[in-house]
């Protein structure tokens, strides 16, 4: 079991940096906004009220903390170490993209910004966004890629519902990737009065850092809940990573601990079938959405279209600091098919009677390999980032 | 001498016009002859742009002329032999403008020795800003490659020297928030004066450029009027895809062309 040697790890640096990864690479419009952005998170973060107010919210409106779930037939299943799920799925809204939903607008209501825009794959960051503009009566606009609007038809109708803007992307491959460009040119535009509510570890410094730092709390009631219920720390961490920020709000905390922490990404319909989310697997560094990172991209530096089953985790980048975790071995990265996780989702759906978002299911699936490899005195914490219904179109296909 | 530096020198009583178009686009075997062309018809500086998939600074226009461009197979050694076949008849500067990824994926060191064997005179590269040029600078610099920031009207001053000095050839100034595209004229000439006169007080070292939204003679007279010169990129592009494949579609084009310099057509 590899685990880093190094105490403290303080990662980034000054400059928006996990070891080559990160940084700003945008526009010189956006550096204004960057700038400021970054200040204010940095008062924000010092300020005790705005701490008080975030983790009021977080307990009153969005339902925290989360259980620390014991899966009991789950772990009869397989007869060996016992697993805990971190029910991030009962967050307000069916997903933990609310925790850092909630961090931000407060952010942006603090900088004085009247107009929020956001991207979204699978919805549940849109979803998120559009709750929390709610909550706060604030314009919001959504970009979604046509083809997630198909797949994650039930979101976009809550996401409407709630008085959002959902706006169609129709150029690239329809999905995410495309949804963030769109978001970018929007701020580009319109720099001045709007705020980018980014979803997932990604984008230019200072947000990898802050979207962490808003979802850190998922791996800090972890950490509390397990020492409560077995007084230890858990063996092993699984979370599913497509920008990675459900997986770097759990790993965060647990980065300087003798943790093997596992990071599962979407094979698609395998790692070497050209189909693929796998970026860590299969990519290669390079810059995408503002930072540097893992991405798929052909040989002439022109972005490739990613495929998963499930639309959250279909992106061809991923978070700056797993590229950081994943060169330095801090955490291993692994990858399962969508076949893989449709399985997972009906296990889980009939040991646990938890439905899990196929984002989710693809952590779940990785059980399949490392639960006979560990021995019964060990602890399996996953964590069950999203529930299933806005899934179940999918789903039902293949049922 | 560079010979943009040379341009800006030779041509100091009239509007210098900078030309934007995709490489490969509207095919891969007319660039070079295109980029003749637009010289022919006024053209000062030829920007070349390298295709992008995710173009995130730029408008529907060039995303169009980009993956029309890519759909077509260029590459980026592709674009190196249009301008060495474009250097056989013309000394036009020719500079690069490009996003950093497809950059870095042919190699930072083979691309700058490449770029400079070929001719090449300039680069802009929208996603680069000053905090992240330091990993091209001392390339750039050691091959004659002269490297181009952009300003926006919200940089600051302190930002706009801090470019005029990391740049040469000349500065690009954005004149909107926003990304490429035409606009109406006067959309833009409202926050450009104010941005063009704060611009002037720091950029003391380098020629300005601006560009963003315009669309003809009439939008590139106005806007540049304080300044050295005008960039011009999706209206032109707009004119070809207009036109191509009609016959006589270059010439429609190069009437573009020579009414957005001269305010007249050529004959």
């Amino acid at each position: 079991m590899s685990v880093i040697t190094k105490t403290t790890y303080s990662e980034p640096n000054q400059k928006g940096y996990f070891g080559a990864y990160g940084g700003k690479f945008v526009p010189e419009t956006l550096i204004p906004a960057l700038n400021e952005l970054e200040k204010a998170y940095k008062e924000a973060s010092e300020d005790p009220e705005f701490e008080k107010e975030y983790l009021y919210l977080l307990r009153e409106y969005v339902g925290r903390p989360t259980e620390l779930s014991f899966a009991n037939r789950l772990t009869d299943h397989y007869g060996k170490a016992k697993i805990y799920l971190k029910r991030e799925d009962l967050c307000h809204t069916g997903a933990h993209k609310i925790n850092n939903a909630i961090g931000q607008i407060l952010l942006a209501l603090r900088m004085g910004k009247k107009r929020i825009i956001a991207e979204t794959g699978a919805g549940q960051h849109g979803v998120a966004t559009a709750t929390a503009c709610a909550k706060f009566g604030v314009e919001c606009v959504v970009y979604m890629g046509e083809e997630d609007m198909v797949r994650q038809k039930l979101n976009v109708d809550r996401m409407r519902l709630m008085g959002a803007e959902v706006r169609g992307v129709s150029s690239g491959s329809k999905t995410l990737k495309d949804a963030t460009n769109e978001a970018i040119r929007d701020w580009v535009t319109n720099v001045e009065d709007t705020f980018y509510i980014i979803g997932s570890v990604v984008g230019p410094h200072p947000y990898p850092m802050m979207v962490r730092n808003f979802h850190r709390i998922i791996g800090d009631e972890t950490k509390r809940q397990l020492m409560e219920m077995e007084g230890r720390l858990p063996d092993y961490l699984i979370a599913c990573v497509g920008g990675g920020s459900n997986a770097m709000g759990i790993f965060y905390p647990f980065i300087n601990d003798d943790v093997y922490i596992i990071g599962i990404e979407a094979g698609g319909l395998g790692v070497n079938s050209g189909q693929t989310a796998a970026t860590l697997t299969k990519g290669r560094p390079g810059v995408l959405h503002g930072s540097m990172s893992y991405l798929l991209h052909d040989k002439e530096g022109q972005i490739e279209l990613a495929h998963s089953i499930s639309a959250g985790l279909d992106y061809p980048g991923i978070g700056p600091e797993h590229a950081y975790l994943h060169d330095t071995k801090r955490v291993e990265y692994r990858a399962v098919t969508d076949a893989q996780s449709l399985e997972a989702v009906s296990l889980l759906s009939r040991m646990e009677g938890i439905i899990p978002a196929l984002e989710t299911a693809h952590a779940f699936a990785w059980l399949e390999e490392l639960m006979p490899t560990t021995s019964s005195d060990e602890i399996v914490v996953l964590n069950c980032s999203g529930r299933g219904d806005k899934d179940m179109e999918t789903i039902s296909k293949y049922l | 001498m560079n010979r943009i530096n040379k341009v800006f020198k030779d041509k100091k009583n009239e509007k210098i016009m900078s030309l934007f178009i995709t490489a490969g686009y509207p095919d891969i075997t007319e660039t070079v002859d295109l980029v003749l062309g637009f010289e022919h018809n006024g053209a000062d500086i030829i920007e070349l742009g390298i295709p992008f998939s995710d173009p995130l600074a730029d408008g529907p226009t060039i995303q169009y002329s980009s993956n029309i461009a890519i759909s077509k197979g260029i590459t980026i050694q592709g674009i190196f032999n249009m301008v060495v076949d474009i250097r056989k008849e013309s000394e036009i500067p020719i500079v690069l403008m490009g996003y950093i990824n497809p950059i870095l994926r042919f190699g930072l060191e083979n691309f700058f020795t490449t770029a400079a064997k070929a001719g090449v005179d300039g680069l802009i590269v929208p996603d680069l800003p000053l905090d992240e040029g330091g990993m091209i600078e001392d390339l750039a610099h050691l091959n004659g490659i002269q490297l181009i920031y952009l300003i926006a009207p919200n940089t600051s001053d302190q930002r706009m020297q801090l470019s005029d000095q990391k740049s040469d050839g000349f500065v690009y100034c954005v004149s909107v928030t926003g990304v490429t595209g035409a606009r109406e004229g006067s959309e833009v000439q409202q926050s450009v004066d104010k941005f063009i006169q704060r611009s002037k007080k720091s950029i003391t070292k380098n020629p300005l450029m601006v560009g963003f939204g315009i669309k003809n003679f009439t939008d590139a007279q106005n806007i540049s009027r304080e300044v050295e010169g005008f960039i011009v990129g999706s209206a032109l592009i707009e004119t070809i895809r207009n036109t191509y494949p009609k016959d006589h579609w270059k010439e429609e084009v190069y009437t573009f062309v020579h009414q957005l310099k001269y305010g007249y057509p050529n004959t």
